[in-house]
């Protein structure tokens, strides 16, 4: 197993080092740079020229990766043109807050997601499988942004039970209940979408285990209902929802940046949408590359953990 | 098959719970005299020589004061800082007496050689604290050539050129005085702790979720009634607007047209509006194609219902514009001048004797930006009109920092009319920077439709030297009425910044230099 996750972390090492090229090269290759966000209308060729020079942008190319490469060996990401703070401290804030959000929303669609799925397959074409069929479709369909917004309308504005936006109270707060107040909104509406594919998933494999030989055998041994539907039924349907979960992880942290931006969640998606619209360069890549390795890194705990409860990838 | 799942019930019951539990009672009002503010983004810097937009400003402004700055309501100069000043008659030294007794926040004093350090720290690239910039907006004083501490209370400016708008210059945000003492200190991070002399002190910046600055108890000017501001950023307008309504916020910047008659027929908030020193155009190409004849420039202003697109696209929230020169600037502007009235028959007119009936235009459209209001709406509603008289429009729309990109080093080859819209402080910029033959994009300027009369240059040079208020003011008016008749431009909108604010809040006032002034606001 050491072996296998060994091998799979140098695997990971040219995807991100092609990644850093990528999101160089691409934030260089889009029109406009940080001098002319930074100057809007006045951005005159000569003001231009001094800004570019004062922020090391007038080398070339190549010259501008290496430095970049260099100084990100050391640990130093650079300042952020636009924040004029070290990209790394911005980065780690940032994230941390969408982790935050995603593993709370990853959570609840693990846990509703896999407890719909066992329901409506155990109970497949009953009154319990068609409603939640019936709303894990709605929520697969539901725009996420719409759905948060009218989630505010109501929670916040109308029946002013939670916030409307941010991670803390601006006065008092700070504590552990207000951030999970907060959170309630984004992370459910987060979960919605990624809730319904898991419970559509877990519901398909269910019903393919289930209707194998060895529940048959495990009923026939005249185990109990709920031992055969969970120690083994479920545990065979878990190697195939594993992966899916792990695929989820990716989407909510995706989909994390429109609702970053509706709930007004200080995470690294509403980061990026901002720094790339201000072409703050060193904060798209330094944010880019933190994301992909993090990807990079659950979905190897995703493969590791089926390895690991799938006796047939283990060796 | 037994169909017995009691276990899940419990389950899914817990995991609700979960959700539920910690659920806070309702949000409470926020405090009274602390004011919470909804920005429309995080702040990038609180140094003022260092940041360039307009959010940043807002909060800037109420940590630092100016030599000097923009009397309440208006654009006209009043002391600050400095008590008085003297000019020199040929317009190129500038002698400010400061105000005895200021201290900075963090206790050091303000003088003649903290005046001397900012502004050489801004301009000088050799500067020890060069470093602690980019100073983008810098060019806003290049004509300085020197700064001299005359002795502890006065400070003297050298210019190597006449510049007129100096002075609008210095009231603007980029010309607000920092603690040298501070800069020290914090170098680079200067942004994150700022200290001023103004009427709030930086108490805390918490990274995307607040700006917090208390009372400054000593402040020259007497001591703000507030106790404290908060500036919470939230970028997205819809969200803004929940906040509004839930209590979470006290004043709502930049309100989305859509939501204004909501805010005003509810009696628990205050909707405020202001003109500003902003224009909103369509720059015609008058170098190539149909645009090069003028009977066709003033045909499109005729064509279009300006009345209606301020109406009904930008719901009221801003009015029709009659010249490069916004009546903001109300000591500079035109009041004979009025905005090309609605007549398409004269327009369809105008273009059959030019020839240029069913002509087709390439129409460059921006999809956001800063003051470009509603810019793909305004686009297609333009389109709309000019197709009335039979013209025929082709909208490209980009993104703002490629559409900037592609308008501003000319229109030449890519298409005869770009949306654009600018906010400044001085009526000598916009018409400076986008109107003269010496400003034509090859040459360094933002006449990126190429506009060009002998007439309107002299003008415009003329009035950027005239340290003689009233003449530079005829000098504008000038302008104003030549511009007018040459129609470069596709004269649009000025737009009416608005705030709404809750009925708690008094003496909110907004200013038309865009800046958020809460030196004397109070909340209940």
């Amino acid at each position: 197993m050491t072996a296998y996750i060994g091998k799979r972390l140098l695997a990971a090492i040219p995807v991100i080092i092609g990644l850093s090229i990528i999101v160089f090269l691409v934030m260089k290759l889009i029109p406009g740079d940080p001098a002319q966000a930074l100057l809007g209308s006045y951005a005159t060729p000569e003001n231009v020229e001094r800004i570019n020079r004062a922020l090391g942008l007038d080398r070339s190319w190549p010259e501008q990766y290496v430095i970049w490469v260099g100084n990100l060996l050391h640990g130093d990401f650079g300042r952020s043109y636009i924040l004029n703070r070290p990209v790394l401290d911005e980065v780690l804030e940032r994230f941390s807050a969408t982790l935050i959000l995603a593993g709370a929303a990853l959570l609840i669609c693990s846990v509703l997601g896999i407890l719909a799925g066992i329901v409506s397959a155990v109970r497949q074409f009953g009154w319990t499988d068609r409603i939640v069929t019936f709303f894990v479709l709605i929520g697969i369909s539901m725009p996420a942004f719409f759905l948060g917004l009218v989630f505010i309308l109501f929670f916040a504005v109308r029946w002013r039970l939670l916030p409307a936006s941010g991670m803390y109270a601006v006065y008092g707060g700070g504590d552990l209940p207000d951030l999970v107040n907060h959170l309630i909104l984004p992370a459910g509406t987060l979960a919605i979408v990624a809730t319904g594919v898991v419970a559509r998933l877990t519901r398909a494999a269910m019903l393919e285990v289930l209707r194998q030989d060895f529940i048959r055998t495990a009923r026939a041994k005249g185990l109990k209902e709920g031992v055969v539907i969970y120690r083994h039924a479920f545990r065979a349907a878990l190697v195939s929802v594993i992966p899916v979960i792990g695929i989820q992880a990716g989407f909510v942290l995706g989909g994390a940046v429109y609702i970053e931006t509706v709930f007004q969640w200080p995470g690294l998606g509403q980061m990026l949408v901002k720094a790339v619209s201000t072409r703050d360069l060193l904060l798209v890549q330094g944010g880019v590359l933190v994301a992909a390795t993090v990807y990079v890194l659950v979905n190897l705990l995703a493969d590791v953990a089926q390895a690991m409860l799938d006796p047939r990838l283990k060796a | 098959m037994t169909r017995n799942f009691k276990g899940l019930a419990p389950l899914l019951m817990a995991t609700a719970l979960a959700l539920v539990a910690p659920m806070a009672p309702a949000q409470a009002q926020t405090p009274p005299n602390v004011l919470v503010v909804g920005q429309i983004a995080e702040p990038a810097s609180l140094d003022p020589a260092v940041s360039t937009a307009a959010n940043d400003f807002r909060i800037a402004v109420n940590m630092y004061d100016g030599l000097v700055r923009n009397k309440p309501g208006t654009l006209e100069i009043e002391p600050a800082l400095a008590t008085d000043w003297a000019i020199s008659d040929d317009g190129l030294e500038y002698t400010f007496n400061l105000r005895e007794g200021v201290k900075f926040q963090d206790g050091t004093p303000f003088n003649a050689d903290a005046v001397k350090f900012n502004f050489d720290r801004m301009l000088k690239e050799d500067s020890p604290y060069a470093d602690t910039g980019p100073f983008p907006l810098a060019f806003f004083f290049s004509s300085v050539e020197n700064v001299d501490v005359v002795d502890d209370l006065t400070v003297k400016f050298t210019l190597n050129e006449p510049f007129a708008p100096f002075m609008s210059n210095l009231a603007s945000p980029t010309g607000l005085i920092v603690s040298p003492a501070a800069v020290e200190k914090f170098g680079k991070d200067f942004g994150r702790n700022p200290v001023g002399t103004g009427p709030f002190k930086f108490e805390e910046w918490q990274s995307n979720s607040r700006v917090v600055v208390s009372r400054n108890e000593d402040y020259w000017d007497g001591p703000a009634p507030l106790e404290a501001v908060i500036f919470r950023p939230i970028t997205d307008a819809n969200t803004r607007v929940a906040e509004m309504l839930s209590g979470g916020i006290d004043v709502l910047l930049e309100t989305p047209p859509d939501n204004l008659a909501q805010f005003r027929d509810d009696a628990n908030y205050q909707v405020m509006e202001a003109v500003g020193p902003h224009v909103w155009y369509v720059m015609l190409n008058a170098k190539d194609g149909p645009f090069a004849d003028k009977k066709v420039r003033q045909a499109v202003n005729y064509a279009l219902n300006k009345e209606s697109l301020v109406n009904d696209v930008l719901q009221g929230t801003a009015d029709v514009s009659a010249g490069p020169i916004p009546p903001a600037f109300n000591w500079a502007y035109n009041e004979d001048v009025q905005p090309y009235p609605y007549d398409p028959e004269k327009a369809k007119e105008l273009l059959a004797e030019a020839g240029a009936e069913g002509a087709k235009l390439t129409f460059l459209v921006t999809e956001g930006g800063s003051g470009m209001l509603d810019p793909v709406p305004m686009g297609t509603a333009i389109q709309a009109d000019l197709a009335a008289v039979g013209l025929d429009v082709e909208i490209k729309t980009y993104e703002w920092n490629t559409f900037l990109s592609e308008v501003n080093p000319g229109l030449e080859g890519k298409g005869d009319m770009a949306e654009m819209a600018w906010m400044t402080s001085d009526p000598d910029t916009l018409p400076f920077l986008t109107l003269r033959t010496a400003a034509f994009p090859d040459e360094g300027g933002f006449n990126s439709s190429y506009y060009s009369n002998p007439e309107v240059d002299e003008l415009l040079d003329k009035a950027r030297v005239s340290t003689d208020h009233d003449e530079r003011a005829d000098l504008y008016k000038q302008v104003q009425k030549i511009v007018h008749d040459d129609a470069p431009w596709l004269f649009v909108a000025n737009w009416k910044q608005n705030a709404v604010v809750t009925a708690q809040v008094g003496a909110f006032e907004l200013q038309p230099d865009f800046s958020l002034n809460l030196r004397d606001v109070t909340k209940q």
